[in-house]
């Protein structure tokens, strides 16, 4: 069993490395081809560990070699594939494999087809540290490794300036965050003195309720900047700028899940601090709220799918927050399915009508684009939860769950984004696929995806439709690890008022935004209507107006205490004395050449001048040798020797 | 009492002959100053029973260097006053002075300390010359050969140094051959 | 003050010394930059007959003995150098000598 859990983790490696060799060559098939079936080859040895795992044999942990050992500090590159991990390298590989074979496609034309399928596997690799790794060293590690790998792909057209900004503002933010989770992982170490998920958990009980508080909090600031939630939100809808595999994979399946498997893997910390929890559950509602709002009224069609992902990422917070860790896994599991297929058929659309992102000029697409008409239509059903496709037995779940724990207010909230959900998730579906095609207005002729690319999105279909008939084996088996509370209403008559009333409520919102935008009279909205004057229009297509109290209040006075640093400190002082010593040499050498005038007399001055130095220092040694006693008596005195 | 009365007589004169030298500013006075000191120090080593130190002072320094700086000077022409640029004279003296003092201070240290023994003690009866020459001959033998191999090359190095037609070997060209080539020479300048 | 010990000479011998210095430092014109250079050296023969004769040991005379020797082939040899110098220069001022400037 060990052979295959390094398979898993080490194939995508070698696949970055294999397609590293060939960066500065042009593009060469062969490379995507062997890093797809590189990965596909972790995903089969996941899948192996699944059934392994399902057919109730032990986790298999091993220890591959100490990385440090110094002290009492004792840190191992080790791996464990039990019930958890084994979910999230499932979900990874093999959304990183139909990734793959996606972009061998959509990078057809590319420049740089080498270099982004080193980039996109070595982003796997990391991914694969982060969630097969057993202790909260190894998750930094992986953590800093996506962090990268999501810099290097979202600046992925570096000569872009948009695009490595967004770069950058992701790094930074995921920096910044990264900070609370070091701190968090320091008083782990200062207070259980391991950092092995085992160890460290065990020994949480004994501690006082306040230091696990401050871990708790501190974890949750790593897993806030790494699933964006408020207020370190605004890199994600940013990092559009990458290429759409890009968000694929890493915006919607794995990176910012990430956060996610933090507080899963974290759940007997959690547990303790309830109040925590709620504070998690509480930020999670708000912010699926938020980003819902925003998608509302957007015109670029990635960054509607990016709001939606933020928000899908509020409710699987909301679900390990309020203790119901399993139903956040599984959400997460099939979140990732449907929008990695909403992203990828998203490319298709982009890569159709020639990298246009607004969908107000699109539409009609349905005839020349079937295939990825029936995808997404598909996706989006799912996304708003209806009855039976995946969406609804996660996202039900949770909203179950809110009602169950009495926590009223956060299911309302719930409640009315699963509407906002379904009806901006139809917007998009309906501008880009049904009404008037308004693309021939600017002389764009579409034309399907290539098949294989197709093909490749199909197994992403069939489980977004099929992914909630696995929710017992999946419950089976998670909750050998995670706690098993099931979430029952007691009364059937609630249960059934509860479960219909909201596919009534999300039937209703799509059938509204079919009403409102697949209709022929909707047109490009030119700045003049009377509702993109309205203040609350306003408000949300310039996202509340965050990025722009970032920008104002926070990034221009760093800039400004910047370049103080740099030029009155480091300029003026410190290159000043490195200069100053520099020069203090310089110049006596300069001032003692006037030694060497060549005259004689000068010279036979300087020799006398040296004579009486040295005749000085004879006379002061001779002395102190003569008197030494009476020397050593003072200076005991005096405390010196 | 004698002695104190002569050493009182000649350190004063000795004093004064070199502080002539070293302050005036006719090269002559200088001269005749040096010349009358060494005779000066003589007396000294007379005084100390250093009988034969003494007339070599006499024949060696006032003789024969004393001569030799005569006939310098003759080739110099510096009869004529010596116009000197001097430097600030308070360094100078505060520095003779400063030496002066540090390296009394360290002679005398050690002479609080008397246990210092005679290496070459003085034997009784004989006269100074005597003795001299007993330790300069068995135990002095190779300085002394040494130094006579030493004046015997500053002799030839005086001779090559200051004689005219010095550059060509007299032994291996005869004078002839030196005459035409002196004449070739004085062609080549001439065309 | 009467009995003259071996700390008169060794004063005498210092002050002349100092003297001697003066000359060194002062003189400009080669030739008489030696005439101070042979009153350092006499000095110093002073001190080492004044200590071979306080106490008795007659290593201060030889000592002086070939000094003597070694100030007269000095001589020979500077003043040779220095026939050659204002052969080929034409004054022996120290000031102009400054060759070896830098």
């Amino acid at each position: 069993m060990e052979k295959y859990l390094y398979i898993a983790l080490f194939a995508p490696l070698v696949s970055s490395l294999f397609a590293a060799l060939f960066t500065a060559t042009p593009k060469k098939t062969f490379v995507g081809i062997t890093a797809s079936l590189l990965i596909f080859s972790a995903f089969v040895s996941s899948f192996i560990l699944l059934t392994h795992i399902l057919d109730g044999g032990a986790p298999v942990h091993v220890e591959m070699m100490t990385w440090m050992a110094t002290g009492n500090l004792y840190i191992p590159f080790g791996f464990i594939v039990d019930q958890v991990s084994v979910t999230m390298m499932m979900v990874v590989t093999l959304v990183s494999t139909i990734v793959h074979i996606y972009s061998i496609g959509y990078m057809d034309h590319d420049k740089g087809f080498n270099r982004f399928f080193s980039y996109l596997s070595a982003f796997v690799f990391s991914m694969m540290i982060l969630v097969m790794s057993d202790n909260f060293a190894g998750l930094f590690i992986g953590w800093e490794g996506v962090g990268l790998c999501s810099w290097l792909l979202i600046g992925f057209w570096f000569h872009k300036d948009i695009a490595t900004w967004a770069a950058n503002e992701a790094f930074i933010m995921n920096r910044i965050a990264d900070l609370g989770m070091l701190i968090g992982i320091f008083l782990i170490y200062w207070n259980t003195g391991t950092l092995q998920y085992e160890q460290a958990f065990a020994a949480m009980p004994a501690l006082d309720g306040e230091t696990l508080t401050w871990i708790g909090i501190f974890l949750f600031i790593g897993a806030m900047g790494k699933s964006a939630q408020f207020p370190l939100h605004t890199w994600l809808a940013d990092a559009m700028e990458g290429p759409t595999p890009v968000s694929a994979l890493i915006h919607a399946a794995t990176m910012v899940t990430a956060g996610v498997y933090l507080v899963v893997r974290s759940n007997e910390l959690y547990d303790l601090i309830p109040h925590v929890g709620l504070f998690i559950a509480s930020l999670g509602a708000f912010v699926a709220l938020f980003a819902a709002s925003m998608a509302l009224v957007n015109r670029d069609m990635k960054r509607i799918i990016a709001y939606s992902t933020l928000s899908q990422l509020g409710y699987m917070f909301v679900a390990a927050g309020l203790g119901a860790y399993w139903v956040a896994l599984f959400h997460l599991m099939a979140h990732a399915f449907f929008k990695a297929l909403l992203f990828l058929g998203a490319g298709n659309v982009m890569h159709a009508m020639h990298d246009e992102l607004d969908p107000f000029k699109m539409g009609g697409l349905k005839k020349p684009m079937k295939w990825t008409f029936i995808m997404m239509t598909l996706a989006s059903v799912a996304l708003a939860g209806i009855y039976p496709l995946a969406g609804f037995f996660s996202k039900d779940l949770i909203l179950e769950v809110s009602m169950i724990e009495h926590h009223y207010i956060i299911y309302s909230v719930l409640l009315f984004t699963a509407g906002l959900t379904a009806f901006y998730s139809f917007r998009l579906v309906a501008l880009i696929f049904h009404g008037e095609e308004r693309h021939k207005l600017f002389g764009i002729d579409p034309h399907e995806a290539y098949k294989f690319m197709l093909i490749g999105m199909s197994p992403l279909l069939i489980l977004a439709i099929i992914a909630g008939s696995f929710k017992m084996t999946y419950f089976e088996m998670v909750t050998q690890l995670l706690p098993a509370t099931e979430y029952h209403i007691h009364s059937a008559v609630t249960y059934w008022i509860m479960t219909i009333g909201t596919q009534i409520f999300v039937l209703m919102a799509i059938a509204f935004a079919y009403k409102k935008y697949a209709n022929a009279k909707v047109t490009v909205p030119d700045g003049t209507s009377k509702m993109e004057n309205s203040f609350a229009y306003k408000v949300l297509i310039n996202q509340y107006y965050i990025p722009y109290a970032y920008e104002e209040y926070i990034v221009k006075p760093y800039r400004e205490l910047s370049t103080i640093f740099w030029k009155q400190v480091d300029m003026k002082i410190v290159d000043a004395t490195v200069d100053g010593i520099a020069g203090v040499l310089y110049s006596t050498g300069e001032n003692t050449r006037d030694m060497q005038s060549g005259n004689l007399s000068t010279m036979l001055k300087w020799m006398v001048a040296g004579t009486v130095a040295m005749l000085s220092l004879a006379v002061v040694f001779g002395l102190a040798a003569r008197h030494s006693d009476e020397i050593r008596t003072i200076l005991s005195g005096l405390g010196v020797m | 009492m004698f002695e104190a009365i002569a050493f009182y007589l000649f350190a004063f004169l000795t004093t004064l002959m070199f502080f002539i030298t070293v302050t005036t500013s006719q090269a002559l006075y200088a001269l005749t100053a040096l010349a009358a000191g060494m005779i000066f120090i003589s007396a000294f080593f007379f005084i100390l029973g250093a009988d034969f130190l003494g007339a070599i002072q006499i024949v060696v320094y006032s003789g024969a260097v004393m001569a030799l700086y005569a006939f310098g000077m003759m080739f110099f022409d510096t009869t004529r006053e010596v116009k000197e640029k001097h430097g600030n004279k308070y360094i100078v003296a505060g520095m003779s002075i400063i030496a002066a003092v540090l390296v009394v201070v360290i002679f005398a240290a050690p002479m609080l300390s008397d246990n210092i023994t005679a290496f070459y003690p003085m034997t009784e009866g004989v006269g100074n010359t005597q003795d001299v020459g007993m330790v300069l001959f068995t135990k002095y033998l190779v300085p002394f050969e040494v130094a006579a191999i030493m004046l015997l090359v500053a002799m030839i190095s005086g001779i090559v140094l200051a004689g005219k037609k010095m550059d060509l070997s007299l032994t291996l060209y005869s004078t002839a051959e030196i005459k035409d080539m002196k004449k070739d020479q004085d062609k080549k300048v001439l065309s | 003050m009467m009995e003259i010990g071996l700390n008169h000479y060794l004063i005498l011998s210092t002050i002349l010394f100092a003297i001697g210095l003066i000359g060194v430092m002062r003189r400009k014109n080669l030739l008489l930059l030696f005439f101070a250079t042979e009153i350092l050296l006499n000095s110093v023969n002073i001190a080492f007959a004044a200590i071979s004769h306080y106490y008795g040991d007659l290593t201060g005379q030889m000592f002086a003995f070939f000094v003597i020797a070694i100030a007269a082939s000095e001589v020979a040899v500077g003043l040779g150098l220095l026939i050659v110098w204002h052969k080929r220069h034409g004054n022996i001022d120290l000031d102009s000598l400054a060759t070896m400037k830098g």
